[in-house]
Order: C-alpha cells, then sequence, then structure tokens
C-alpha cells in the first residue's frame, strides 16, 4: 500500500532514512548549546527503529531536524538526512514540503495539544490529503476507514466532532490515523505514549505495532522507556546527552547491553518489558553542560566503570555483536584485562 | 444556551441600572441648577420650586431613579426639559449620527490592523514589523482629543482637503465630513489591534498544532488563515466588545471637536445645562450598545470557537 509511487532508491541498502554525522546546535542567552553530535543511525525499509534516552538528551531535536520543523534558534552545523536517498538538509523549503505529509510524517508527545482545536477532526483528515487529487467524498470515505482502523468507534460521524470532544487516548489514535493516512514511507512518532497512562500505553503500542505491519512502512520510534520499546521495535538507538552511545538489533541490546549508559537504564528500569512504568528512569548525576560538553566519554561523570582513557578519548563506536555497536572504552579490542579502576568517576 | 441568554439579560439590567445611576448621581454633585438655568438668574423662587416638582427635583435621589427606571418600563424615556420632546425621539435622532461614527471607525481599523498584526507575526522583525511596531506605540500613545485636534488643524484648516465641521447632506458629502472624524476615532485602534493580533497570532504560531500542520506538508497559507487566525483573532474580538465603551467616550470628543450631531454632542450639551432627562436618555443608550457589544463578541467569539460556543 505504501510506496505505490516508486521513490528513488535509497543507495544504502533498503533504508528509507540514513542519519549521518548529524550535529546541531541551538542558540540560547548562555551560549550555543550542542543538542546533537555526530549522530548517525539508519532505518530500514518496513522496519521499526526506537530511539531511547533520558528526557533532555535530544530525541525531539533528532526528529524535528528530520522533519525540518527545528524551532527558529536551532540550526543543523553538520551532517545528512539522507531520507529516500534524497539528502533533506540540501532541500528549500517547497521541496521539504512536499516530502513532508506525503512520504513522512509524525505523531507528536501530546496529543491533547497536537490537534487544531477549531476545527472537526473531518477537516483535520481532509486537509492533509489535499494533495492526493481525490475528491472530498473519497478524502472523507479513506478518513472514515483510518479512524475505524485505529479504533475509533462509530467513525463515521465523529468525523463532525472537534478534537475536544475526545480522550488524551482518543486523540492520539486520531493522530496516528492522521499520520498513517498520507501513506508515508516513514513514521516518526516522538514519545507518543508518555502522555497517556499505562493501558493506553499498551494498546497504542499494538496499534502501530499492527499499522505498520499492515502498511508495510517504516517508524522511528521516539521513547525514553526501554520496555516499550522492547515490545514494538526492530532496532535500538540509545542516545545520551546528544550523542549516540550504543545501536543494534532489539534482542542485541537486550541480552547484552554493553554501553554502562545503557545498563544504567536497565538498571533503573527493572519492570523491563512487561512492566510499564510510569516514571523516568533515574540515574545518579546530570546531564553534561550541552554548551561545553565535556572532552572524552560524554557519560564519564556519571559512569561507574570509568577508567583511564575515559577523560582524554572520546570512545569510537566498538563493535559489540552482530549489528551492535557501543561507543565505550571497556569495548576496546586492545584493552588489557583488568586495567580498568571500576567505581572511579562514579558516585 | 438559554440559561447563558438569561444570565446575559439579567447582567445587562444590572450594568444598566447601576451605570445609569451612577453616572446620574455624579451629575447631581455638580453644582448648577437647571431649574436657575432654564429660568434665568431672575425667576422667583416659587417660580423655581414649581419647575422643580414639574421635573421631580424636588424628590429624594433614589425617588428619581426609581420613577425614572419605572417610566422606562414602561417605554416612556422621559421629556426634554426645553423643548417638551420626548427624549427617546430626540436620543434616537442623534443615535445614527454616532453609530456610523462608531461603525466606521471600528471597520477601517479591524481592516487594516488585523492584516498588519497578522504580516508582523509572520514577518517578525522585518521593516514591515518594525514600523507598525514603532506607530502602533506611537499612536496608542496620542489622546484622541489630540488627534483630532491636529487632524482638523492639518487636513481641514491649513490643507482644506476636508471639510472641517458638520455631518454633511447626502451620501458622498457624509462620506467626505466622515472621514476626519473616523480616521481620528479609528487611529489608536489600529495599532492596538496590530499588537494585539501580532502577539497573540506569535502564540498561536508557536503551538504544537501549528507544527503538526505543518508536518503534514500544509501550506503556509493555509496554515495561518485557517488554523492560526482563527484561533489569534479570539482575543481581539473580545476587546473590540469591551472597547465599544472607549470608543464611544472618543466619539463624543470626536462630535465635539468636529461639530458633529450625534449623541456625544447631546450629551456634551445637556451636561451642559444641567439637562438631565436628555442626560440620562444618553447614558441609558450609550450603556445599552455597550452591554450589546460585549453580547455581539461574545457571539463572534462562539462562532469562531467551538470550545466557547459549547460552553454557551
Ligand atoms: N528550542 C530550543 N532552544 C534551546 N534549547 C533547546 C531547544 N530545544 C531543545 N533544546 C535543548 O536541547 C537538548 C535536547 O532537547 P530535546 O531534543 O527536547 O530532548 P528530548 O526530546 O530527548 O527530551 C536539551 O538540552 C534542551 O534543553
Ligand atoms: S568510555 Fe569510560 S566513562 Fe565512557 S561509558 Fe565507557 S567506561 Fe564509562
Ligand atoms: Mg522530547
Amino acid at each position: 500500500m505504501a510506496g505505490a509511487a516508486s521513490p528513488p532508491e535509497s543507495a544504502a541498502e533498503g533504508s528509507v532514512l540514513e542519519v549521518s554525522g548529524l550535529s546541531l546546535d541551538f542558540g540560547s542567552p548562555r551560549g550555543r548549546i550542542h543538542a546533537l553530535r555526530n549522530v548517525s543511525l539508519s532505518v530500514p525499509r518496513g522496519r521499526i527503529v526506537g530511539v531511547v534516552g533520558e528526557s533532555g538528551c535530544g530525541k525531539s531535536s533528532l526528529a524535528y531536524a528530520i522533519m525540518g520543523l527545528l524551532a527558529a534558534n536551532g540550526e543543523v552545523t553538520d551532517g545528512r538526512l539522507l531520507f529516500e536517498g534524497r539528502d533533506l538538509l540540501k532541500l528549500d523549503q517547497r521541496e521539504l514540503r512536499a516530502i513532508r505529509g506525503q512520504r513522512l510524517s509524525m505523531v507528536f508527545q501530546d496529543p491533547m495539544t497536537a490537534l487544531n482545536p477549531v476545527r472537526r477532526i473531518g477537516e483535520l483528515m481532509t486537509d492533509i490529503q489535499y494533495r492526493s487529487g481525490r475528491s472530498p467524498a473519497e478524502m472523507r470515505r479513506r478518513a472514515t476507514e483510518m479512524l475505524e482502523r485505529v479504533g475509533i468507534p462509530d467513525a463515521e460521524s465523529r468525523l463532525a466532532a472537534y478534537p475536544h470532544h475526545f480522550s488524551g487516548g482518543m486523540r492520539q489514535r486520531i493522530c496516528i490515523a492522521m499520520a498513517l493516512l498520507v501513506e508515508p514511507a516513514l513514521l516518526i512518532a516522538d514519545e507518543p505514549t508518555t502522555a497517556l497512562d499505562a493501558t493506553l500505553e499498551v494498546q497504542i503500542v499494538h496499534l502501530l505495532k499492527n499499522l505498520q505491519r499492515e502498511l508495510g512502512c517504516s517508524v522511528l520510534f521516539v521513547s525514553h522507556h526501554l520496555g516499550t520499546v522492547a515490545e514494538l521495535c526492530d532496532d535500538v538507538v540509545v542516545m545520551y546527552a546528544g550523542e549516540v552511545v550504543e545501536s543494534g538489533p532489539v534482542r542485541e541490546i537486550f541480552h547484552r547491553p554493553s554501553h554502562p549508559y545503557t545498563q544504567a537504564l536497565f538498571a533503573c528500569d527493572p519492570g523491563r518489558i512487561k512492566q510499564a512504568t510510569r516514571n523516568l528512569p533515574t540515574i545518579p548525576g546530570e546531564l553534561p553542560d550541552l554548551v561545553e560538553p565535556p572532552s572524552g566519554c560524554i557519560f564519564k561523570d556519571r559512569c561507574p566503570e570509568r577508567f583511564e582513557p575515559c577523560d582524554r578519548l572520546k570512545p569510537p563506536a566498538y563493535a559489540a555483536g552482530e549489528g551492535h555497536r557501543a561507543a565505550c572504552h571497556l569495548l576496546s579490542p586492545c584493552r588489557p584485562l583488568g586495567s580498568g579502576p571500576a567505581g572511579e568517576g562514579a558516585r | 444556551m438559554w440559561i447563558y441568554f438569561g444570565r446575559r439579560l439579567i447582567l445587562a439590567i444590572l450594568v444598566v441600572v447601576i451605570a445609569v445611576t451612577l453616572l446620574n448621581a455624579m451629575l447631581h454633585l455638580v453644582p448648577g441648577d437647571p431649574a436657575v438655568m432654564i429660568l434665568g438668574p431672575r425667576a422667583t423662587p416659587e417660580l423655581i420650586e414649581a419647575f422643580r416638582v414639574r421635573m421631580g427635583l424636588d424628590q429624594p435621589f433614589h425617588v428619581q431613579m426609581a420613577t425614572f427606571f419605572w417610566r422606562l418600563l414602561q417605554g416612556d424615556m422621559g421629556t426634554d426639559v426645553f423643548t417638551g420632546r420626548s427624549v427617546a425621539a430626540i436620543v434616537l435622532e442623534q443615535l445614527p449620527f454616532t453609530l456610523t461614527l462608531i461603525a466606521v471607525s471600528i471597520l477601517w481599523a479591524a481592516a487594516l490592523g488585523i492584516p498588519l498584526g497578522c504580516f508582523s507575526a509572520i514577518r517578525r522583525n522585518s521593516l514591515l514589523d518594525k514600523v507598525t511596531g514603532l506607530l502602533s506605540v506611537s499612536v496608542i500613545s496620542i489622546p484622541a482629543f489630540v488627534m483630532a485636534l491636529y487632524a482638523l488643524l492639518i487636513f481641514a484648516v491649513e490643507l482644506k482637503w476636508l471639510p472641517a465641521i458638520g455631518a454633511g447632506e447626502g451620501f458622498l458629502d457624509s462620506l467626505e465630513h466622515l472621514i476626519l472624524p473616523a480616521f481620528t476615532v479609528g487611529v489608536s485602534w489600529v495599532g492596538y489591534m496590530a499588537r494585539i493580533v501580532r502577539a497573540s497570532m506569535l502564540e498561536v504560531l508557536g503551538e504544537t498544532h501549528v507544527r503538526m500542520a505543518r508536518a503534514f506538508g500544509l501550506t503556509e497559507r493555509r496554515i495561518v488563515f485557517g488554523y492560526a487566525l482563527p484561533i489569534a483573532i479570539l482575543p481581539t474580538v473580545t476587546l473590540l466588545g469591551v472597547g465599544v465603551a472607549y470608543l464611544v467616550s472618543a466619539a463624543v470628543f470626536a462630535e465635539v471637536i468636529f461639530a458633529r450631531p450625534g449623541v456625544g454632542a447631546l450629551i456634551v450639551e445637556a451636561v451642559d445645562s444641567r439637562n438631565y432627562p436628555i442626560v440620562l436618555g444618553c447614558v441609558l443608550v450609550t450603556t445599552a450598545l455597550f452591554v450589546l457589544a460585549t453580547l455581539v463578541s461574545d457571539l463572534v467569539n462562539a462562532l469562531l470557537d467551538p470550545r466557547a460556543r459549547e460552553s454557551l
């Protein structure tokens, strides 16, 4: 269903999205906030990639950078955003707009504010099909169908309702329906369940998974919650303070978390897969100041395993398994066994 | 809905009663006896007393007010002290002039101020934004009567482009006579509206639903006019409803300075001669106007905003 108009094939083998070396800053009175530094990841066709990390580590900035919807004070300073073979950073606003809402769509974190309060659901859903060349009746029929698919009862008559007539969970279903209605090649979901309660979270995650299978699109799923990611995603990218610290297939990351930050996330999330906890994972210590990110390893101030090279050298991404990489000196192949005085920098 | 209108009606009646009573009380505090004024300084005390009884001025204040409202309920606004004509007829005769002035002033101010505010918000920090901001503040800080005097001096007296006084006769002539007064009454509102629309537009454009509309590739035009403006305009509509009270006072200045007929000119003259029935009639009409304006602005808000509509 998705990709009826065959897009130019990506150079990378079957990736819808290739982010490479992406860096971006926000201007602020204190100086430039280096919110993302050298971020690389790829979203293979038809897969769901999860991006996890604490609040403030740059997940939303990444999502907005891909959409071209960064805040006015945000600026991409380096890198490439290859989407279906085209670098989004080189497109002008008109070309970007042609991609947004056709090949690329997004679900926002807070469903209570994401829908325009003075437009009816039916209007919102036909508005976004304005380039489809369909008749108004056809657009409404598709909207109804998609609302039914996401589980809105009595969908046809609900087209006349306004967003405030729906609960938060229902609104997020509507947002998902809108995002999928345009048959995107890639759906970006920025913490779509964070504003909802735990049972709703499970429902929405299942809904997303089923619809993704049916429609065959790719999903970049942003979350600060490992359990949700485990349930939904094929691959995981772990971010910390604006950098990717670990990435790989979901079972690799969950069976062999290799970066101390990932391990700390797990330690703070004992319910892991089944129990959906509402609490943010809390790891002792704070995110480093992104105006002047520390040299060496970005996680060193909070790392229980910090050792000698961590202060001086930025760890490259070492292989940690099949398609699994982690940016930590502990994985260095030339590290002599037992050289790390564990716990030195830890609290 | 009906509860809403019921509540509005009660509120309206309260506002009218309180405003009219207060203003009438203030008028009585001003020294000067209408009987003396009308009958002249040489009238005999008996004559004056008889006149006072005829006007009800011998009664205590609260009885006077009660009588006024009681007659009002029966559709009688009183009679003019001097001519004996019905106050209703006199006020209604003048009302169209004031209504036209206010309506034209507000319309041109909105027609200019709202787009200016929109474009200042969209092209933030552009030359247009800066010039609009500067002019708005300057114009807002000039009192309406100063503006009226200068406009009169420059365009009517000095340049002789436009007529200075009167309301004119016939459509075109009336229109020509309306330009200067409507300009002075409306000009500070252009600034007000531009500022308020700009501020609320900027706020709305920063909301998530606008980002979402952009994420779906809607055109900027659609987003600004279809998604943001209906929300950004709401505070302006409310402001306009309340602002009619200020517009009436600006209209009073304009009518006096440009020697135009109207409720404003009438009220000034009536206060001057302590013509209580006329003053009461004018105050009643302008208060009713104010109540009506807030009602209309509520209804327009309800028309634009489904949430407000449903809470009616
Ligand atoms: N518009 C902005 N202006 C300044 N700083 C910002 C802005 N948006 C995000 N940031 C900063 O960038 C960092 C990453 O933020 P964000 O991408 O929202 O993280 P996350 O979504 O993972 O919680 C944070 O330090 C945040 O304070
Ligand atoms: S590089 Fe050093 S400080 Fe960084 S995570 Fe690895 S052990 Fe910890
Ligand atoms: Mg976020």
